[in-house]
């Protein structure tokens, strides 16, 4: 192999790389918080809601769960616009990301509502709750912390499928790259660069969530 | 311009998908095949084995596939290799999946009671012999419902694979989508067939995961 | 010379040191039972013996056999000391036979139908000839001891580790298990027990070791150490005032 490695360009485009970043920080950002929100908000229709609500939600969580993020992001991209729904890329690949976690972090979060002792809701109802009431104040705290390990590395899975969104030219890390080899024809090192960029925000973003679930569980804040 | 009906696009995409199911089983047997021996290795008695072992996975999960990818496709062809889409797209996909299949695996070793280790390591069995004979079997029952599961990773992984060149399902649906401008019924298709290939899977690792957590109860 | 040789014997988990210079010479044919309060070093020196856990410092030999860390080692000494344990650690994927069976196959080569003859053989001496097919999980817990003790028999070993292997089971289903025991002891088998049976230790055994706090504290036959116990920590701990 008589490859030449050249970082050169580095100079010149360093900022589109870190434009790159603050897009990929921001679509994970916008995800996390809003996809975990409405997993929440399904776990508990698919654990606790009414009996109407429950296929539709089980229906959206098998859909997104069982076909690519890239296809979704098409669908939504190109195939709403159909329905004169018409969006940015930007906008489009928000949706894309908080739909996506919507559906996972559901799973996960069914999952820990379920492994919630029976005598927490009947201490609850007890003490005169309601089953929301309830839920929220006795059972959904304890639920995330059982599972905040498994909801934390689906966000770092979901923030590295966002690479894809610069398919449909939201201005990402990938697309900061892409960008930069075509303009330098340094394909291999723009995307080394790019992955151990991506691996550094990955292991960014654990320390985040486990610092986030450190202070949002108090248990664990006072051990 | 030609019309198309129905039955023309869906046609193609159906086409398409002999591709995505055989690069899904490529990837899906080569991958354990990899993620076999990054198991021996993460379990080694020697440190920098584990190590290794270690760091690959971590690599290989901490990055986007779509750069694997990437890396594969122009990567290779620093070689002065002309590479074809579809041996980048193997490549990314086996060693993505040995990734994960190999921690998947490692987790159902470390199931398994350490009672397991000694009693056969007291019955004078060698490493492989008590991996062989006492924990694998043990190991490989746990394992089947999180091994099905990531099957359908595998699936939708190889949609990734279109941004390559590489012409399965989704890369088909692009295509079809251009001729047809029609990008709300050919992706609404397209996302029916993923759903098709991956749901049974889905449900039925659902399914031998609850058959399992009975059979332990039982126990 | 001894059969089971432990020199200045030390181990050590961290900074903490469980084991402080065990000196112990086990002879042919000795049914020894090692007895002290729980995080004494009792059994860590057992499982130490066959190389389940490494020794920091001293030596061990067995028959001849060195305790070394390498696998060729392990095997020859682990060939010569079978272990029971506290939990069984049948292996659940096989049947009763299949569990007696498989090391004699992979480690020592037998063939399959002499395998099966000394596992029969070895169940019919633990009084379970008829549950040759059974699974371990349709088995009693005395059963899946005595099973146990099967499997290590089929290894013919020169010794026999026992580590609490009565303290899992529920108390009416200790004497099946102690009685054959009784019966290993009383053909001769060379025995090192961990137990908390003082009865059976008092009855069976031909020396007490007591340990405590990693040493061994006093030692003798068992009339002696039961009836006379010199040191206060031994009478404390067998509630003699």
């Amino acid at each position: 192999m008589n490859y030449q490695f050249e970082f050169g360009w580095l100079v010149e485009y360093y900022p589109q790389i870190v434009k790159g970043i603050a897009i990929t920080i921001q679509l994970i950002a916008v995800g996390a918080v809003a996809g975990i929100a409405l997993g929440t908000v399904c776990a508990w229709v698919r654990a606790l809601g009414p009996a109407w609500a429950k296929p539709v939600v089980a229906a959206y969580v098998e859909l997104i769960r069982n076909t690519p993020f890239l296809i979704q992001l098409f669908f939504i991209f190109f195939g709403l616009p159909s329905l004169g729904l018409k969006l940015s890329e930007l906008q489009a690949a928000n949706i894309a990301m908080v739909v996506n976690l919507g559906a996972y972090s559901s799973e996960i979060i069914r999952a820990g509502i379920q492994a919630t002792p029976k005598g927490q809701f009947e201490a609850g109802a007890s003490l005169a709750m309601t089953p929301f009431e309830t839920f929220r104040h006795v059972v959904l705290i304890p639920s995330l912390e059982r599972i905040w390990p498994a909801l934390s590395s689906q966000v770092v899975i979901v923030m590295l499928g966002s690479a894809v969104v610069s398919q449909i030219a939201a201005e990402d890390l990938t697309f900061a790259a892409n960008f930069i080899q075509s303009r330098t024809f340094r394909a291999f090192e723009a995307y080394m660069v790019s992955t151990a960029v991506y691996l550094l925000l990955a292991i960014l973003l654990r320390q985040v969530l486990g610092t986030v679930g450190w202070l949002i569980f108090p248990r664990r804040a006072a051990r | 311009m030609i019309e198309f009906t129905i039955w023309d696009i869906l046609r193609n995409l159906l086409l398409a998908t002999r591709w995505t199911i055989l690069l899904s089983l490529v990837s899906f047997v080569g991958g354990g095949l990899v993620g076999l021996v990054l198991l021996f290795l993460r379990i080694s008695k020697r440190k920098w084995l584990r190590a290794l072992a270690k760091y690959y996975i971590e690599l290989f999960q901490g990055t986007p596939l779509l750069m694997q990818l990437f890396i594969a496709f122009f990567g290779l062809g620093l070689f002065g290799i002309d590479v074809p889409a579809w041996l980048a797209a193997g490549l990314a996909l086996i060693l993505w999946s040995a990734a994960f299949l190999g921690e998947i695996w490692r987790g159902c070793v470390e199931a398994i009671a350490k009672g397991q280790w000694e009693a056969s390591a007291s019955l004078a069995m060698g490493r492989l012999q008590q991996m062989r004979y006492v924990i694998l079997p043990q190991a490989m029952r746990i394992a089947v419902p999180p091994t099905v599961g990531f099957s359908v990773q595998v699936i939708k992984g190889t949609a990734l694979t279109s941004i390559i060149g590489f012409v399965e399902l989704s890369k088909a649906g692009t295509v079809v989508t251009n001729a047809t401008f029609q990008p709300f019924t050919v992706y609404g298709l397209v996302a029916l067939i993923y759903f098709a290939l991956c749901w049974p899977l889905s449900k039925s690792s659902q399914i031998l995961e609850r058959k399992l957590n009975v059979a332990h109860r039982n126990h | 010379m001894s059969l089971i040789a432990i020199t200045e014997v030390r181990k050590s988990f961290g900074p903490n040191e469980v084991l402080k210079g065990i000196n112990l010479d086990v002879e042919p044919g000795e049914v020894i039972a090692i007895i002290g309060k729980s995080g004494s070093g009792k059994s860590t020196l057992l499982r130490c013996i066959n190389g389940l856990e490494t020794i920091s410092d001293g030596s061990i030999s067995v028959a001849g056999a060195q305790l070394l860390d390498d696998e060729a080692h392990l095997k020859a000494l682990r060939l010569k000391v079978g272990m029971i344990f506290q939990q069984f650690n049948l292996f659940p994927h096989l049947t009763v036979g299949g569990n007696v069976m498989l090391s004699q196959m992979v480690v020592k080569k037998t063939a399959k139908p002499e395998a099966e003859d000394m596992a029969r053989k070895m169940l019919e001496r633990v009084g379970l000839s008829q549950k040759f097919d059974a699974y371990p999980d349709q088995l009693s817990g005395g059963q899946q001891q005595r099973v146990a003790i099967a499997r290590a028999l089929a290894m013919q070993p020169i010794a026999l580790l026992c580590d609490e292997i009565t303290s899992a089971l529920d108390p009416e289903l200790v004497a099946e298990v102690l009685a054959v025991v009784r019966e290993l002891a009383a053909e001769g088998m060379t025995l090192l027990m961990v137990t908390h049976e003082m009865k059976f230790a008092r009855d069976v055994c031909s020396r007490v070791v007591f340990m405590h706090q990693g040493r061994v504290h006093e030692m003798g036959r068992p009339e002696e150490v039961f009836a006379t116990p010199q040191t206060p920590e031994l009478k404390q701990f067998l509630g003699v005032h």
